[in-house]
């Protein structure tokens, strides 16, 4: 496949630069951090959003979405990642719609596709449990049997855990704490009795939270998937995400070099443009040359998680692993490179070296990653 | 959407038919791995054929144009599209055919030919190229000209009929075994250093040329330096306008640059591979955690300069400008093919200094070799220089 957009690939990012500029630029990150707001996102823009076909942007359209796949949802990502929008985007339409996808009921697609697609369900994925993401580690337990169980357990970094109407949880029903086998994902409304969500502040200001189960109630027709099994679904949905998140982090770093270029143009030091200093253009050169690369292996990522491929898993760690990390070194690089003003708080430069290094952390950081693609390798 | 079906199909059938043409035509010798310099085959008027296999096979290559599967059928080319050229590279590296044909001529002076060339030179010099008749090196540098090209002092005087050539060149790959050079000359004293310089070919037999080999830190000499005392250049050899000769080197080295920047995606041993047999695994991961860490951030990195490679070629298919990456890929590609030589020989530990200054495959000279590739076509540091300039339109840069 050409590792080239198509015409309605473009148009449809187009549309969507447009609007996160419009309508979700880093000014309302900051509004909705200065202002303490309980959603932590606009509820208001979100429906926008979905109108756009963002939150449908992977439910297919017999189920009242867009249709445009991982590749649309990264495009759309991307944008995000430049303008640092606030949405629910990758819990709920990311990962909550990858889990329906893959291991969704038929009833359970037709009870939640259209509501997220339409902009009026947010869902939050409630699976890691350790500090370092270890998506098999799964303490959390399932108990009972004959089409009844009982979750308890602590989850940790739940994107819009706190503001989500479903939580999809990852629970052992089987196995050790470690095994990939006898983990079952579970729906689970955020109302049922049992369920304890608190929001943890994070420094990107984006939205996460810590979620407690006691002994909360559910059936077999919470779950998503096989149980025991549902491991193939989680792993799969975090690809999902991975992806995602590494189109966003390409965002980020594009956003934040091109910020800095501009800036190079325009301070003068020594009766000089720093950009003339050579110092400062071969780290940008290089720089520019680490971002065409991410460029290129998150599209050929995303791609491959469309088509399915069955080796799209190395691909997920490199895209995943080398967007956290040039998106790290961009982001730092940006703030020295703006010298005293890349540390106010005043100004934004600073908001994406935050968001950097949360979303590269999420899911798997580099090192996590680069480990990862070694052991799929054979080494 | 029939018609590019209709394509995906005309593209199978041609597979097809490359992958019989190739298993039933290519010598069984030449689908080993190289292992000398021998093994590639440059060709030239002093060409010593290895075996019969490698004439045989530069032959039948040469009589489909597939020693050029782009270039035009007029000039004796394949005349194939990207996406056939590409299947054929495929193909044959399914096979593990070499490649019959190696030179300057192909990836340096023939897409400037077809550029600037008039029809008589392209008629002249592209069929001898194709079928390896000729071989060609390039006379850009000068003792006192690097990085600052344009500074060159070599200079060319108009005698009515001729030009006078007089100065010297040096680095000049296999200026003793080449046939003609292509060569920056100045033949104007007073204009911009840029604006006097022209682009002329010549016989490297010509009177008043001599050459002095020049050896590398790798054990070998592919190059010299080389000096021109009045040698006579028919008018007729010079190509594209006088005193325009900048743009064409120019333009020529964005071709030199995407052929050094890809030499390290060609088909290797992946490292992770000769670290498994040198190290050994223990519960599954190489023994030694650190540089396991470093070889997985390198071919991380490779997978990821490979795709790269391969999105340049599909956005230049799609109509799409690409002048300004071959920067990029030329400093990128070779910093990697020198980390990737690094770790080799950290893998390889004490076997990898083996050195009896002839064997060019073993380890420690191609180790050594690989650090002329940010040099040569133009330092890493120039690179970024000018992807500073072009791409990023930093100021004064
Ligand atoms: C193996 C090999 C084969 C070659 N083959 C050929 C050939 O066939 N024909 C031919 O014409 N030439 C050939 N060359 C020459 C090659 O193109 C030059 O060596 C190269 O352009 C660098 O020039 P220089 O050696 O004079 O180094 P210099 O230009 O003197 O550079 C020395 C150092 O200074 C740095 N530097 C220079 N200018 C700047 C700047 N503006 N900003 C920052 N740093 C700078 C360089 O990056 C380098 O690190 C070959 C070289 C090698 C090593």
């Amino acid at each position: 496949m050409s590792l080239v957009l198509t015409e309605d690939q473009l148009m449809f990012r187009d549309a969507a630069k447009r609007f996160a500029a419009e309508r979700a630029p880093v000014a309302q990150l900051r509004k909705l951090r200065d202002d303490n707001d309980a959603a932590g996102f606009s509820r208001e823009v979100w429906k926008e959003m979905a109108d756009m076909g963002w939150a449908g942007v992977l439910v297919p359209e017999e189920h009242g979405g867009a249709g445009f796949g991982y590749v649309g949802a990264g495009l759309v990502a991307e944008e995000i990642g430049r303008n640092l929008s606030a949405t629910p985007l990758l819990s709920t339409a990311v990962l909550g719609v990858t889990a329906l996808l893959r291991g969704g009921s038929a009833a359970q697609k037709e009870a939640f596709l259209p509501a997220i697609a339409g902009g009026d369900l947010v869902v939050a994925l409630a699976s890691d449990e350790k500090n370092r993401h270890a998506p098999h580690s799964i303490a959390t337990r399932a108990t009972g049997g004959s089409g009844k169980f009982k979750l308890s357990g602590r989850k940790v970094h739940v994107l819009d855990g706190h503001v989500a109407d479903r939580l999809i949880v990852t629970a052992r029903t089987s196995g050790d704490v470690e095994s990939r086998d006898g983990i079952t994902l579970f729906l689970v409304d955020t109302k049922a009795s049992g369920v304890n969500v608190t929001r943890t502040p994070t420094v990107d200001s984006h939205n996460a939270a810590a979620v407690e189960l006691r002994d909360v109630a559910v059936s077999d027709s919470d779950v998503i998937g096989t149980v025991d099994k549902g491991a193939v679904v989680l792993d799969a949905v975090l690809d999902a995400g991975r992806a995602v998140l590494a189109a966003e982090l390409l965002g980020v770093a594009e956003e934040s070099f091109e910020r800095t270029l501009g800036y190079l143009r325009e301070r003068e030091q020594f009766g000089a443009k720093i950009g003339t200093f050579q110092s400062l253009q071969h780290r940008a050169a290089h720089l520019f040359c680490e971002i065409e690369l991410v460029r290129s292996v998150v599209l050929r990522t995303l791609q491959a998680l469309d088509a399915q491929e069955p080796t799209a898993s190395n691909l997920v760690c490199l895209a995943k692993g080398k967007a956290s990390d040039v998106a790290r070194i961009a982001t730092n690089e940006a703030v020295q490179m703006h010298g005293g003003i890349g540390m106010t708080d005043e100004f934004d430069i600073g908001f994406f070296m935050k968001r950097a290094r949360a979303a590269g952390e999420t899911f798997g950081d580099y090192y996590y990653h680069a480990d990862r693609f070694a052991q799929l390798a054979g080494y | 959407m029939s018609a590019q079906l209709k394509s995906v199909d005309q593209l199978e059938t041609f597979r097809r038919e490359t992958r019989a043409w190739l298993e039933a035509n290519c010598p069984a010798e030449m689908r080993q791995p190289v292992t000398e310099e021998g093994d590639v085959c440059w060709g030239g008027r002093r060409w010593k054929f290895k075996n019969d296999a490698q004439r045989v096979w530069l032959e039948r290559m040469a009589e489909r144009g597939w020693t050029v599967p782009e270039w035009p059928k007029e000039y004796g080319g394949g005349g194939l599209s990207k996406e056939e050229a590409r299947v054929l590279r495929e193909e044959m590296g399914r096979l593990s055919c070499r490649v019959p044909l190696t030179s300057f001529g192909i990836s340096m002076l023939g897409p400037a030919l077809l550029k600037y060339g008039n029809e008589q030179q392209k008629r002249e010099h592209l069929p001898k190229i194709v079928r390896g008749e000729i071989r060609w090196c390039q006379g850009y540098s000068e003792p006192g000209a690097g990085s600052d090209l344009a500074s060159l002092k070599t200079r060319a005087e108009d005698k009515g009929a001729h030009f006078l050539v007089n100065g010297s060149k040096i680095w000049t790959s296999y200026g003793d075994k080449a046939d003609w050079i292509f060569c920056l000359v100045r033949t104007d004293f007073s204009a911009k250093k840029q604006e006097g310089i022209s682009f002329v070919l010549f016989d490297m037999q010509s009177p008043g040329i001599s050459t002095r080999p020049i050896r590398l830190i790798s054990g070998y000499s592919p190059f010299t330096q080389t000096f021109f005392d009045n040698v006579q250049v028919p008018k007729e050899n010079l190509m594209g306008e006088l005193n325009k000769g900048w743009t064409i080197a120019k333009y020529l080295l964005t071709h030199e640059r995407n052929m050094i920047g890809g030499m390290g995606t060609q088909r290797q041993t992946p490292l992770s591979q000769l670290a498994i047999k040198s190290i050994g695994l223990a519960s599954g991961k190489l023994a030694e955690g650190t540089l396991r860490a470093d070889i997985a951030r390198f071919e991380m990195d490779a997978l990821a300069f490979t795709l790269t490679m391969g999105r340049v070629m599909d956005e230049a298919k799609a109509g799409n400008e690409t002048g300004a990456v071959s920067s990029m890929l030329k400093y990128y590609g070779t910093e990697l093919n020198k980390r990737r030589a690094e770790l080799a020989m950290s893998i390889a530990g004490s076997e990898g200094l083996k050195f009896d200054g002839q064997t060019q495959a073993d380890i420690a000279p191609v180790w050594l070799r690989t650090k002329a590739n940010s040099i040569e076509g133009g330092t890493s540091e120039v690179q970024l220089n000018i992807i500073a300039k072009n791409v990023l339109r930093l100021p004064g840069a």
